[in-house]
């Protein structure tokens, strides 16, 4: 079967609409992906995807209200116009109503869906078999997942707006263990262009750490100063923005909640002039330039589906300088229109070193390389629980001198990043737990007085 | 390995859970029969197909007022096969022969492309065919046929109940249904046809106290594998948890923080399904503790070398897997792979016994058959292995939760379950709550704040000191159990009566933050 053109179905929603107010959102993907464990493929697999969304607008006794359909595959447009409006007439007015956006027809907007190219994993694969052999002839185990998709959406509405957006996204993450699982290490990159990856590299970079782990020190529980790679700070700091409800902050339940009502934005979080920000036109790191929303929330609307998005300063400088509002929800606290933007840079501006910098420079502390299984326990603080993963190492004057058992943390990355001493310059990087969230993200390695160990874990 | 032909005429063997009528979904016969015998003329060692309907619906309310609504309907047709003894799988969202035949060509293009790396052929552990099977999950109403109106002001008055309560300042309230029709056919000849019925309401109250400090309480009702009957209180008594909820949450914001140290916990169902899924459901898994998710979700603690030896808990921890019980959120006639599903025991007498299993794990480990483990979260994803219901067996005859509570000198009663967190192997835990009593010589002497409650699995389960009765026991679970590269999200369910567990390390979570 072959689906019709995505603008087909776009054009063809919007008139079964009668060009009553509508949006129609087109997305399509083509994926691919191999899973490897004990030096062997395991789950691999292909899929080509497609979901339409249809949001209708209606309006009702007190307001305007919205409906939406979602389906896959080669939908029936007249059912789903029908569902949506059904959906919307019945409802009550949606506290999100805002004008629909207005605008042209973005270059490309014309083009065929990105296809994806199995062929390009080939040569990784080849790698991934030489590395498998150098495994299992040192007495290693390789687990890991190489990815790669395809996706473009389209976004049309009876306003006349027609956008259009394509990305490729792609990752390898390698997992090395000793051969009794005693020892293990963890590296990723995220590439756009899988005949970028170096799994040579890679394997190499998990063959050193695991070296390191030849001399284990058994530490207890408490305060430690650490070093946080790149992509530690990374994961640590998706519920710093995940947070960033204007309406919850408001409401007085969040850490951005003012204590006497209202919201902190203005005040100064952090001593060190920290940026964090969103910016689809970040180089390297580029994103869709415009949002795209399948439900409404407290933050995002169906009403403002194609919308420009701009860079998004979360914090600038250390100070609160922005939450996430909808169109009406900005209107009505008298904010700025704040959207999700899909992908993360924190920096200190001027800051310059590496990892390897930090390590150099630390006279007792531990490197932790990745985390794991963090969440909140207490959203006034932003407290968080989680736990080393996958590498933990001693620094002693400036050296790595063996690893360490893990560790239950509980901190909060806002009270950490009020305790950090160093700064190194932000790179690309790629989180551990979060990555299938965030994968487009820079940060800095940083170094943190007092980091908690709430307990040690014998998990290796 | 699976190589009998494909025969896709064969008769009702699998008894289901519950009748129903036929699901409205219908499968192309022909066509799944046309793509497996193309799959095995294309030299497949073995090939299932599935051909899935998946329709999600949310709907949320804040502070009384609509916020959200989606009505999602996933189709499409995945093919797994094994060729050149590595595994391929393709997936689309158009059915028709010509995508049969393509879904084919690419499934075995990168199980080949696979194989370039494969250091070890995968065979399944043999299944029979189970002929045409028929199946529904135990239900009386679609909830996705239920109108949004309805939906939207039932949410309204449990809303505007709650927000009248003296203290109440913020309501959020949402319900999720799901109605997953499922197609599924393999080389041995299983057709199996299968519908499961999942409903989730939450409704979350915030109160505000002086100086921007605030608390949050939410219902304890867990998902469940029911229809919109559940809303109106088959199963679940809304009406008194909604009554219960303010007052309960303004004497939470005035209670005591905790004062860290170690006590005895009794612990309820609504709390408890939590932990086990993390620290027993997990750790026993043994795609897991084989190594085979050690780049994700992690391995375990419970190895392989340990099955029948491994002391997981005291005599009183018996545990078993179960992807038959009504209302189970994993319950299903057949799995993603063919196979039959069944119970079967995880603990005995406090002692490790046996592993939840998929068709590959089951053969590279030498255990025999499947017992059924194996799910795909959507036509598009490949089956793995996933979690059974896994619960814990409750002391016939034995003592109620207040009958525990009496027994305590110095503890806490925990009800609800909140944040959680646990090791890659499944080790240390910790774990909040939705409120917290003190126990003060056998009597509840009100609630605590800022508790939390972390462990290592062996140690909580080895000091588990008692077992509630029959009448403590409640199915819990979730519908966001993830695993797996790419993420796959799966529904279970854990049965569980009240338990006593001893000496445990409770943490003040105010002043782990430092504040």
């Amino acid at each position: 079967m072959t689906l019709p053109a995505p603008q087909e179905v776009i054009d063809a929603a919007i008139a079964a609409a009668a060009h009553e107010p509508c949006i129609v959102i087109v997305e399509e993907s083509h994926e691919s992906e191999i899973r490897f464990a004990n030096n062997t493929t395991t789950t691999n697999g292909r899929r080509r995807d497609r979901r339409v969304s249809v949001i209708r607008f209606c309006e009702v006794e007190g307001g305007t209200a919205a409906g939406v359909a979602t389906r896959s595959g080669e939908v029936d447009v007249a059912e789903m116009v029908a569902a949506a409006a059904g959906d919307a007439a019945s409802s009550p007015p949606s506290p999100d109503a805002a004008p629909l956006v207005e605008g042209g027809e973005d270059p490309g907007f014309a083009a065929a869906p990105t296809e994806e190219d199995l062929g390009a994993m080939a040569p990784v694969l080849d790698g991934l078999a030489r590395a498998f052999d150098a495994a299992r002839s040192a007495d290693r185990v390789l687990a890991g997942f190489l990815e790669h998709q395809a996706e473009t959406v389209y976004l049309g509405s009876s306003t006349g707006l027609r956008r259009h957006h394509a990305q490729a996204t792609g990752a390898l993450h390698m997992v090395g263990r000793s051969i009794d699982g005693a020892r293990s290490a963890w590296v990723a990159r995220s590439t756009e262009d899988l005949s970028s990856l170096d799994v040579a590299a890679m394997d190499a970079e998990l063959a050193t750490r695991l070296g390191w782990a030849h001399r284990s020190v058994a530490l207890p529980e408490g305060r430690y100063e650490v070093v946080l790679p790149p992509a530690a700070v990374a994961d640590l700091m998706v519920d710093v923005v995940y947070s960033a409800s204007g309406q919850d902050a408001e409401e007085g339940r969040t850490v951005y909640s003012s204590p006497g009502g209202g919201t902190r934005i203005g005040e100064r979080f952090f001593d060190l002039p920290f940026a964090l920000y969103g910016d689809p036109a970040e180089p390297g790191l580029e994103c869709a330039p415009f949002l795209v929303v399948g439900a409404s929330s407290s933050e995002a609307s169906v009403f403002d589906n194609g919308m420009d998005l701009e860079r998004t300063e979360w914090f600038a400088e250390g100070t609160l300088t922005n939450l996430r509002y909808h169109r009406a929800g900005a209107a009505r606290s008298g904010r700025r229109f704040v959207a999700p933007v899909d992908n993360l840079v924190l920096e200190l501006p001027g800051a310059t070193g590496t990892t390897e910098d930090l390590v150099a420079r630390t006279e007792r502390g531990l490197l932790l390389t990745c985390l794991w299984y963090i969440r909140e326990v207490d959203p006034a603080n932003l407290l968080l629980t989680g736990l080393t993963r996958d590498g933990v190492y001693l620094i002693e004057r400036g050296e790595i001198v063996g690893a360490v058992n893990n560790f239950r943390f509980n901190e909060s990355p806002i009270d950490l990043l009020r305790r950090t001493v160093e700064v190194g310059a932000s790179v690309t990087t790629l989180g551990r737990e979060f990555e299938e969230w965030v994968k487009r993200v820079r940060t800095p390695p940083l170094r943190v007085t007092d980091f908690n160990m709430s307990s040690t874990s014998a998990a290796s | 390995m699976d190589s009998a032909r494909a025969d896709l005429t064969g008769t009702i063997q699998c008894t289901p859970v519950a009748q129903s009528p036929r699901t409205p979904f219908e499968m192309p016969d022909a066509l799944a029969s046309h793509i497996l015998e193309s799959a095995r003329e294309a030299g497949c060692e073995h090939a299932e197909l599935r051909v899935e309907r998946i329709r999600s619906q949310a709907v949320a309310l804040r502070d009384g007022d609509l916020e959200t609504v989606a009505d999602d309907t996933e189709t499409g047709v995945g093919l797994r096969v094994i060729s050149d003894g590595a595994i391929g799988f393709a997936a689309s969202v158009a059915l028709d022969e010509r995508t049969g035949r393509r879904l084919v060509e690419e499934a075995v293009e990168i199980a080949r492309l696979a194989a370039r790396a494969s250091g070890q052929r995968v065979e399944l552990a043999f299944e029979p065919g189970h002929g045409e099977v028929e199946w529904s999950s135990s239900h009386r109403i679609d909830p996705t046929g239920v109108p949004l109106a309805r939906k939207v002001a039932l949410l309204a008055r449990w809303s505007r109940r709650v927000l009248d309560a003296p203290g109440v300042d913020h309501v959020t309230s949402s319900v999720l249904a799901v109605t997953e029709d499922k197609f599924l056919a393999d080389l041995a000849g299983t057709i199996a046809r299968q519908r499961r019925v999942r409903i989730h309401p939450q409704l979350e109250a915030v109160a505000l106290g002086a100086g921007g400090d605030f608390e949050t309480m939410r219902t304890l009702a867990p998902p469940a594998g029911r229809g919109w009957e559940y809303l109106e209180g088959e199963g679940w008594d809304f009406e008194a948890e909604l009554e219960r909820l303010g007052p309960l949450l303004v004497e939470k914001l005035g209670a005591p923080s905790v004062r860290p140290g170690r006590y005895d916990l009794v612990i309820a169902p609504t709390n408890l399904w939590l932990t086990i899924h993390e620290s027993i459901g997990h750790a026993t898994e043994l795609d897991r503790a084989l190594g085979y998710e050690a780049a994700y979700a992690g391995t375990s603690f419970a190895t392989f070398d340990k099955l029948g030896s491994l002391s997981y808990g005291s005599p009183l921890l018996q545990v078993t897997g179960d992807r038959t019980v009504e209302h189970g959120l994993a319950s299903v006639a057949i799995d993603d792979e063919g196979v039959e599903a069944q119970r079967f025991e995880l603990v005995r007498d406090g002692i490790l016994v046996g592993y939840q299993l998929d068709r590959a794990i089951a053969a590279r480990s030498g255990l025999g058959r499947s017992n059924g483990c194996a799910f795909a979260d959507s036509p598009m994803h490949i089956p793995i292995q996933r979690m059974a219901n896994v619960s814990l067996t409750p002391t016939p005859g034995g003592p109620s939760t207040d009958e525990l509570v009496a027994g305590v000198s110095h503890g806490i009663l925990v009800e609800g379950d909140k944040s959680w967190s646990i090791d890659m192997q499944r080790y240390n835990f910790q774990f909040t709550g939705q409120r917290f009593f003190a126990i003060e010589n056998g009597q509840l002497a009100g609630q605590l704040r800022d508790v939390a409650y972390q462990a290592t699995t062996t140690e909580f389960w080895g000091s588990l000191a008692a077992t509630g009765g029959e009448d403590t026991y409640l199915l819990g679970g979730a519908f966001n159990c993830g695993k797996g590269q790419p993420g796959q999200v799966a529904p279970v369910s854990h049965g569980c009566p009240s338990v006593l567990v001893t000496d445990v390390r409770i943490l003040n979570a105010k002043e782990e933050s430092g504040t």
